[in-house]
């Protein structure tokens, strides 16, 4: 009985995942994100597009509290010029810490998006891609999972939606249409959904690209080392084991 | 570990084991090196800091003979509207005889510290200055302070004049002028 | 300085290393560490001690530069966190090999210990060495639980919560105990920076006890595969039965090291998230208690223990105490494997009749870890408490009794005598050259060849 404890370890870690365990969710749909796979990056048209719609459909109810304006100019994130972040910024009141509690002032780059004043304590979009079983893609389900039913609990409307899994409180924020492009890309509601999900998990994640450049040559380099090593290791061992070796 | 020998065809063989000892050993360095410098950089400006590292301020509402103080990179910059007679006092004085006849202007494009070029802009009334004695690091007090109508640092008596030259004290050198340009009210420092 | 006679270090006159060593006996003790006679005929389970000792120093590294970025508070922990994974350069590494180093660590330490209980590790005259990994294991979980609070988020601030109510479970004191380790009537700031103080301190109480542990294990030498001691009667038997650690077992570590960073680096470089739970992103809010609490993936077994107990313990033992007393119990019931074990065979490999208990042992902890992860409900609670009770019958009733009535198989007369059995067809080829001398570095060339 040789055991390879390592692998039934592993194949019990991946079986037992509270990630796949936690229950409770929507349907995820079929979609394919330009950030997935191994070698997978953000697209940055995308990311753009799904900014606009953020600032246009989102931002009135839900902040960004951890996303800095300056982030918009990232290399590996939507790469906005200097002077369209700085106009960004300006388009966002933010608190005035110099002036009296409650006084704003137009955002600069260096500060953060703010949290809206809304009612329903609407969840903050900074991590919300990481922070959902299923990431970029329940949010993508949910933008496209309205069923059109709504009903009335305690004075609410509650919406249903396959996405998130019955009904919830956001009814449908976007439309087909809804929010007009300028580079020519579909208005669609599949084409929106898929860019202001790219946005939110950038907003989420902004260091993905390198994770992920990072990981390729990091993956690499061990296992050119490994390599090496194997090697190594059998011929150091040539000496004890006799003939297995280098001669053979 | 590896012997030579007076058989040819193995003296071969042993250089081949070196070359994959040399390779394992090399690619061990390059592994070691590439885990640490993460760990050094991680040290250096966080990008939260960076984005600190310039700053806008409006001088517009400045009258002449007024100052403002502001806080930059976490320490003051003074911020001064010279007035006509400021200007012409110290417009003919002949830095060379002062106790340090250097600029300090990092935005200047001659070398001796006249009115000129203590100025971010030589065309504009505006004097900026690093508010950080060089003497000790004390922050000197302002507003025509000390024997020279400028700053005067309270710890150690050292006297600036109107264009934070060091005029009379143990400061060793004039007050720096910050990277900085003024471009209409708005001066950009950093 | 061991049981097992090895060559003494004589440093020659005139060197630097004399004068050092004359001083301070490093240089001998390096010495012994890279000469120490380690079996021959290690097999591949063996390599985790030194991928554990290698995960002590990343999670060391990773976490000490963390904290020059993390700013534990009640309103900072969260955001500071992310301010490392978007602001400090390098932070999201940092972070992630921190966060997904505690996951591989314990991959390492339950293969360690599952090794150690194929093999008898923990048989006479290993019981210290034994009982101070045991406590290692029982202090890495504690930090591993301390530092999951740091963050500061859902699933941190309700797993502080439910596992530090246990300790309500106490007759008498347990209300004051808890309310002493929340600093407080509640969960709050005060409980968190204490947990990162001794987050800050444990994993150098780890080093110290693995310090004890390497000690012990250089005093009474390690298993093997045949479970048959090496033979200590001279220094030529014990060449006969060993290599020096370095280089045969450098090089051997080192590649097992690299295989298992291939795998972390996959989990850490694309899918870093995979581990954690989702949750863990939404900060932690004390009037919304998250759908489902799921512990790390790690403490899914000993979660199921905990759970398993839904009945009043003997009549007395309310049902609440019994699972925190049972969940202890079930880690602490290793430390007793050596009492427990009557066998006089080490290895399982020449035991026909615990290897399959043993393997009984290894499902029963896969199936108590998926029951962990699981819902309390439907067959969930039984699969449990089966669960449950057999980790305790393993232990208590199969260890003595197995070894009782088992007949073991053949072994070896020696680890020599089993290594060349096993590298048979090499062996008969150059049994001229290997007597005795086997394990000295040599040039090969001397001899003819033989084709594989």
């Amino acid at each position: 009985m040789r055991l390879s404890i390592a692998s039934i370890l592993t194949a019990a870690l991946l079986a037992t995942s509270p990630a796949l365990a936690a229950g409770g969710y929507g349907k995820l749909l079929d979609h394919e994100f330009a950030f997935d796979g191994m070698f997978g990056a953000y697209d940055q048209g995308e990311l753009q597009r799904g900014y606009k719609i953020y600032e246009q459909a989102c931002s009135a109810c839900h902040g960004m509290k951890f996303v800095p304006f300056r982030a918009l100019a990232d290399e590996n994130g939507p790469g906005f010029s200097n002077a369209e972040v700085q106009e960004i910024a300006s388009r966002y009141e933010v608190a005035d810490e110099a002036g009296d509690p409650g006084d704003t002032r137009p955002g600069k780059p260096f500060d953060y998006f703010p949290t809206p004043m809304a009612v329903g304590n609407p969840p903050d979009m900074s991590l919300l891609a990481k922070a959902r079983a299923g990431g970029a893609l329940h949010i993508y389900s949910v933008l496209l999972g309205y069923t059109g039913e709504e009903k009335e609990v305690a004075g609410t409307f509650l919406y249903e939606n396959t996405g998130y899994g019955g009904y919830f409180g956001m009814s449908q924020p976007l439309w087909e249409g809804d929010i007009e492009y300028t580079d020519g890309s579909p208005e669609t509601l599949e084409q929106y959904a898929n860019d202001v999900s790219a946005f939110l998990m950038w907003a989420a994640e902004p260091k993905l690209v390198e994770r992920k450049q990072a990981g390729v040559w990091s993956l690499g380099f061990l296992i050119l080392f490994a390599v090496l090593v194997y090697f190594t290791n059998r011929r150091v061992w040539a000496q004890v084991k006799g003939s297995k070796g280098p001669h053979s | 570990m590896a012997q030579t020998d007076d058989n040819h065809g193995h003296v071969k063989d042993e250089d081949r084991r070196d070359i994959l000892f040399l390779a394992t050993g090399a690619t061990a360095a390059v592994g070691v090196a590439s885990a640490v410098w993460p760990l050094i950089d991680q040290m250096n400006a966080s990008a939260s800091v960076l984005a600190l590292s310039t700053m806008q301020v409006d001088v517009g509402g400045l009258e002449p003979g007024q100052e403002m103080t502001v806080s930059f990179l976490k320490a003051p910059v003074f911020i001064r509207r010279m007035t006509e007679e400021d200007m012409a006092a110290v417009a003919d004085e002949d830095p060379s005889s002062m106790p340090d006849p250097d600029p300090r202007n990092p935005n200047a494009a001659g070398d001796a510290a006249t009115l000129q070029d203590r100025l971010v802009d030589p065309a504009r009334d505006i004097i900026v200055l690093s508010g950080v004695c060089t003497h000790l690091g004390c922050v000197p007090l302002g507003d025509g302070a000390g024997d020279f109508n400028g700053w005067f640092c309270p710890c150690h008596g050292s006297h600036y004049d109107a264009l934070g030259r060091i005029r009379q004290g143990p400061a060793p050198q004039n007050l720096p002028v910050p990277v900085a340009s003024l471009d209409g009210d708005t001066l950009t420092l950093g | 300085m061991g049981t097992i006679p090895q060559e003494h270090y004589e440093p020659k006159e005139g060197t630097t290393s004399k004068w050092i060593n004359d001083r301070l006996p490093i240089v001998g003790m390096m010495d012994h560490l890279q000469k120490f006679p380690t079996p021959k005929n290690l097999n591949w389970a063996y390599v985790f001690g030194g991928i554990l000792v290698l995960f002590l120093a990343i999670q060391i590294i990773t976490g000490i530069t963390l904290a020059m970025h993390y700013k534990v508070g009640e309103y900072s922990s969260f955001s500071s966190v992310e301010h490392i994974m978007r602001d400090v350069n390098y932070g999201w590494l940092l972070r992630y090999a921190h966060q997904n180093g505690a996951s591989f660590f314990f991959i390492a330490v339950y293969a360690h210990i599952f090794r150690g209980l194929y093999y008898g590790s923990y048989k006479a005259p290993r019981e210290i060495l034994w009982i101070i990994g045991v406590l290692i294991f029982v202090v890495m979980m504690a930090t591993a639980f301390m530092g999951y609070v740091l963050p500061w988020g859902q699933m941190s601030f309700w797993g502080a919560k439910v596992i530090t109510s246990l300790f309500g479970a106490i007759p008498l004191v347990g209300d004051s105990v808890k309310e002493w380790l929340w600093g407080g009537p509640f969960v709050g700031e005060a409980t968190l920076v204490r947990m990162f103080s001794l987050h800050y301190l444990l994993p150098f109480v780890i080093a110290g006890l693995t310090v004890l542990h390497i000690w012990a294990l250089h005093h009474v030498g390690n298993t093997n595969p045949t479970g048959v001691e090496v033979r200590k009667e001279s220094i030529e038997t014990v060449k006969k039965d060993t290599v020096p650690f370095s280089p045969f077992y450098v090089t051997k570590d080192l590649f097992a090291i690299l295989v298992f960073l291939i795998a972390f680096a996959f989990f850490l470089y694309f899918a870093p998230n995979y581990l954690g739970h989702p949750d863990n992103y939404i900060e932690a809010d004390p009037l919304v208690t998250p759908a489902h609490i799921v512990p790390e993936w790690y403490f899914l077994p000993f979660y199921a223990i905990l759970r398993a107990i839904t009945f009043d313990l003997f009549w007395i033992i309310p049902a609440k105490l019994g699972g925190v007393i049972a969940m202890f119990a079930a880690i602490a019931i290793l430390a007793f494997a050596p009492w427990l074990d009557t066998s006089n065979v080490r290895s399982t490999t020449y035991r026909p009749i615990y290897r399959w208990w043993f393997l009984v042992l290894v499902v029963d902890f896969f199936v108590l870890m998926w029951a962990g992860a699981q819902p309390a409900e439907g067959l969930v609670p039984l699969i449990s408490l089966v669960a449950t009770i057999y980790w305790f019958a393993h232990f208590l009733i199969v260890l003595p009794v197995v070894g009782l009535i088992e007949k073991p198989l053949p072994r070896p007369e020696s680890i020599e005598e089993a290594y060349k059995a096993k590298h048979d067809d090499d062996y008969d080829a150059d049994k001229t050259r290997a007597t005795g001398k086997a394990h000295e570095p040599k040039p090969e060339s001397n001899l003819p060849q033989p084709a594989e």
